[in-house]
């Protein structure tokens, strides 16, 4: 009750302030004239009266002064009396706010857009129903598995999920999926959209309700199932098909089989894989459909799956985690591949299950991202701390050059509060306009992240909604900004004791001494900050450029790849190879083709097949069996790649089915397998799985190229023709080398390939580009800590350049008596430049020792550097130094060029 | 001129205010006077110190006031003592009668 009076009557004093004052002025008028009267009639005259009153009632201001003292609205006021003074003196210095105030949003805004991201691929949980109750389910510590893998999470074989559903406890439901690419084009060049195979359980599991019709059911996925529906997302639906109702009940084309669209899901439901969103979901039974003789479903050694499941109400984690370890044994059991040899058998069977948290779903950008984002978010962390010391510099300057002022006013009565409340008015403004500038850049910086993160091939989706967290951070930042920068200095600025001040004349003499230690302390810092940012961007654009320049055993420009499926026209295995040396001729007859190959596998594409190498002729097979890499190639290959051919020949018409297999190896095979002897002549045979192949002859030895990243060191390689295989592709992934203009080479395959045939499914991508994609992480960190380690480096000079010249100010009478007395003007240079030295010097030392404790987080992330590589450090001493040289070399030659009559003058 | 009234303890002087209301409403001038005449002299009560407590206690809801015409026809704010404030005064003079006769025992003790 009380206190709404008070709140009340509080409002009134600010609103109303006009008329409270108005009241305020004529009571106390009114008990100036009853003083006066009341005095008069005890026998003072009028003139006596009116001047005992006044003594008796003091300044009348002061007495209003004390009664707003009473009130809290009082506080609101000089709050915002403040904040408008502040306001006034920023206005004042414009360039002085102006680089203030961008330098905080600069740094604001790479913190928060780098801790966004963070926030949504790590700290976010799922779009769906009490996600917390999700739990992923998968084997413990697989380590290697065998068999065939594909999608990016391929945790479970078809075999392994059923017999979970079928078993588990723990979970009130469970579901598998799986991330795949879908073909929606029913001709032609290839579009692909991001797919989705789901059981069936998928949708009701994770609680998703319909946006229009209907989603997929455990009654749409039975073994089997010859036509069924597809669901597809919301934003999928808006791009192809204008979000219309009539959607539901068309006719969708995957991989050219028509599928019913049955339902559209939610806005917000981007699936369970954070950082990727899908376009399309269809039911687990209708992968054989799509993917035909390449299905994984029916075979024990396909590993595609990923589970997850909704907790039981009442059980934990540990809980089913424990049940899903009783039923491991079982499970294995009832799944063992029949092919897997007697080790991988031992190790298959090994296997458990276990539960681990789900509620954020699976993210293999999170894997691949997440230390990456921290380091950054540290990065831009110390950039953002090197600015702030910037601003504590500017403002101890200014803080300085109003001691006088200040003790002044403390003279006079202002408590030291109030001015600590009024200096620190200025800095929160700057830091909260900075603040509020940061977060509008920071969504920009963040998209334009996932963006430069996203290829073609592999689109990436992050939600980057701007939650309480970011905000949290965000605000955070400001505040301690702007105690770093504010808070100091203010302090310092009100330390003073009045009288001393005010007896101080002009500048002083000795007495800055302890006050110039603070903002030594803060370029110290600097320096030894931006150094440590300055050995990263060195290190991380140094393992790019050792990355981008490494030996890959290939010429990586002028190839383009193409794929020609053709799936469609159901050719049989004989007639395969043929079509598929057809499209070859084809493509090798275009104007402008120099060369062209067909091979399995394209380097550096990330695919790849490990196979046991027995050497000789042997049968039995020996434990100590050592797997390589193998690749079906045609001939040109190498040619086309432009790997050496060092001894032997290349593949050629002799190469076919029936004639001896033969096999091309390079260096590294040589050197594990033969001893480094050369191995042309040499046979070996294959092992996989349990089936031995018959012996291959090498007739050929390569120079060694990466195969699956361009990271890896060299491994064995072995490179067969597919001429002498059964079980031909289906495609044929065909290697281009040419001269002429991308566009015209497509559009010339194009038509090459019509020719053969008009219904096939055609991709393009260049090889180069492929390659580059590849290193998108190392060029993110180059160019972002490059950035960083820049803008370091001129805070940095920026915050030297301030010292030294208020250094040089202060000494001016020095400087002057110095030359009086005959010191040249190299001397005075020299004078200064000490005086950078020593804080280089400091800085530098202290810069080595942490950047030296910091980098070693950076070690997994480099290539072909230790994190402590002495040029690295070289390089970055020197650069700071010459900048610092720079930065101080202007005020040193300012000081030369004193008139020493002038400043002795001034003394 | 001394100013007594900081010699008041602390919290005092509002406890004067209202005792000094409780019989009739009155303006700032005519509280002081009645404060220093009852008290013969001994408290003077200065306006730095009287006008923020007319504040203080309007803010607690213990005074109303209102604007009338003085005895000399002057438009003056006069003070009005609540029914809290009466309450809070009621208190106010147990607490204090308590003290003062336990701070006279404890020095009739010592002497």
């Amino acid at each position: 009750m009380s206190l709404l009076r008070n709140l009340a009557s509080g409002l009134r004093g600010l609103f109303r302030k006009e008329q409270v004052e108005r009241e305020m002025d004529e009571e106390l008028r009114g008990y100036l004239d009853a003083a006066v009267i009341e005095k008069m009639r005890q026998g003072m005259t009028r003139e006596e009266a009116l001047r005992a009153a006044h003594i008796e009632m003091g300044g009348a201001e002061s007495v209003k002064e004390q009664v707003r003292a009473v009130s809290w609205e009082s506080v609101v006021e000089t709050l915002w009396q403040d904040l408008k003074f502040g306001l006034r003196l920023l206005r004042f210095n414009p360039m002085f706010a102006a680089a203030a105030i961008l330098s905080l949003a600069l740094g604001i805004g790479a913190n928060t857009a780098i801790f966004q991201l963070l926030d949504a691929v790590r700290l976010r949980t799922l779009p769906v129903r009490n996600p917390e109750q999700i739990a992923k389910i998968t084997i413990d510590h697989r380590g290697g598995a065998s068999g065939s893998f594909s999608s990016r999470y391929p945790d479970l074989t078809y075999g392994q999920w059923e017999q979970i559903r079928a078993q588990q406890q723990g979970f009130s439901s469970v579901f598998a999926w799986g991330p795949t690419l879908f073909n929606i084009s029913p001709g032609g060049e290839v579009h692909n959209v991001q797919g989705m195979w789901v059981s069936g359980e998928f949708f009701q599991t994770l609680g998703v309700e319909p946006a229009l019709g209907r989603l997929l059911t455990p009654q749409d996925d039975h073994a089997n199932c010859n036509s069924t529906g597809a669901v597809i997302s919301s934003s999928f639906w808006k791009h192809q098909y204008a979000g219309e109702n009539s959607v539901i009940g068309r006719t969708l084309s995957i991989n050219r089989h028509a599928f019913e669209i049955i339902g559209v899901t939610p806005p917000n439901f981007y699936g369970v894989e954070v950082g990727r969103y899908f376009d399309v979901a269809v039911p687990l039974c209708a992968e054989p459909i799509i993917n035909g003789e390449d299905s994984h479903l029916g075979r024990p050694e396909g590993w595609w799956l990923s589970a997850m499941g909704r907790l039981k109400p009442g059980w934990t984690l540990d809980h089913a985690a424990t049940q899903l370890r009783a039923i491991s044994p079982g499970i294995f059991e009832a799944t063992l591949p029949p092919n897997f040899n007697p080790e991988q058998a031992k190790h298959y069977l090994g296997y458990k299950l276990g539960a681990f948290p789900g509620d954020s779903g699976s993210s293999e950008l999170r894997s691949n991202f997440e230390n990456p984002l921290w380091f950054l978010l540290a990065l831009a962390g110390l950039v953002l701390l090197i600015a702030s010391a910037n601003l504590a510099n500017l403002m101890l300057a200014r803080a300085s050059a109003r001691e006088r002022e200040m003790g002044m006013r403390m003279a006079v009565g202002a408590s030291r509060g109030r001015l600590i409340r009024q200096l620190l008015a200025e800095s929160v403004l700057i830091a909260g306009i900075g603040a509020g500038l940061g977060v509008l850049l920071a969504r920009n910086l963040s998209q334009i992240l996932i963006a430069s993160l996203s290829t073609q091939n592999d689109p990436l989706f992050v939600d980057l909604g701007t939650d309480w967290r970011v905000l949290g951070f965000t605000a955070g930042l400001a505040g301690l900004t702007c105690i770093l920068f504010g808070l100091a200095p203010a302090l310092r600025a009100t330390s003073v004791a009045p009288g001393v001040v005010l007896k101080e004349s002009g500048r002083g003499t000795t007495k800055g001494r302890s006050r110039f230690g603070l903002r030594r302390i803060l370029v110290v810092s600097q320096i030894a900050l931006s150094l440590v940012l300055l050995v990263g961007a060195l290190l991380f654009a140094r393992s790019l450029n050792n990355i981008a320049t490494v030996d890959a055993g290939f010429r990586q420009d002028g190839i383009l790849v193409t794929d020609i499926d053709f799936t469609s026209l159901n050719l049989s295995n004989e007639r395969r190879p043929a079509f598929s040396a057809e499209l070859l001729s084809r493509v090798r007859a275009i104007p402008g083709v120099d060369s062209a190959a067909t091979a399995a596998i394209v380097p550096l594409s990330g695919n790849g097949a490990n196979h046991d190498v027995l050497m000789g002729t042997s049968d039995a097979p020996k434990d100590d069996a050592q797997t390589a890499a193998f690749n079906r190639v045609s001939p040109g290959f190498f040619k086309t790649l432009q790997t050496p051919l060092l001894v032997g020949r290349d593949f050629d018409e002799r190469d076919v089915k029936g004639s001896p297999h033969v096999a091309i190896v390079n260096e590294e095979f040589a050197r594990k397998f033969a001893n480094g002897k050369n191995p042309v002549g040499m046979t070996f045979r294959i092992r996989s799985l349990r089936t031995i192949s018959a012996p291959h002859e090498i007739v050929g030895l390569v120079k060694n190229a990466k195969y699956a990243d361009l990271r890896e060191d060299a491994q064995p390689i072995v490179y067969t023709s597919p001429a002498q295989y059964d079980h031909p592709d289906t495609d044929a992934q065909i290697l281009i080398r040419s001269t002429a203009p991308l566009a015209t080479l497509i559009s010339e395959v194009k038509s090459s390939a019509n020719q053969a045939h008009s219904d096939l499914d055609i991709t393009f991508f260049p090889f180069q580009k492929m390659v580059q994609d590849g290193l998108l992480q190392d060029r993110l960190m180059a160019a972002l800590s490059g950035f960083f380690g820049a803008l370091a480096v001129v805070l940095a000079a920026i915050g030297l350049y301030g010292v030294i010249s208020y250094m040089v100010e202060r000494r001016r009478a020095e400087i002057g008596i110095r030359m009086a007395l005959g010191a040249g003007q190299q001397a005075i240079v020299r004078l200064v430049l000490r005086e950078t030295g020593v804080l280089l010097l400091i800085g530098l030392t202290a810069g080595v020792v942490l950047a030296l404790a910091s980098a070693r987080t950076a070690t997994s992330m480099l290539f072909g550097l230790k994190p402590n590589d002495v040029l690295t450090y070289a390089m970055a001493v020197a650069v700071l130094s010459t900048i610092a040289a720079l930065a101080s070399f202007v005020p040193a030659r300012r000081a030369s060029r004193l008139d020493p009559m002038a400043a002795l003058r001034n003394e | 001129m001394a100013d007594k009234s900081s010699g008041l303890v602390q919290g005092t002087l509002d406890m004067l205010i209202l005792k000094t209301l409780e019989l009739e409403p009155m303006h700032g001038y005519g509280i002081a006077m009645r404060i220093e005449q009852i008290s013969q002299g001994v408290f003077q009560v200065n306006p730095g110190s009287l006008f923020p407590a007319f504040r203080r206690l309007e803010r607690a809801g213990w005074l109303a006031s209102e604007w009338r015409a003085t005895e000399n026809n002057r438009r003056a704010k006069y003070y009005v003592l609540t029914a809290q404030g009466r309450k809070q005064l009621k208190g106010e003079t147990r607490e204090w009668a308590k003290q003062t006769a336990a701070i006279a025992r404890i020095l009739e003790a010592e002497s």
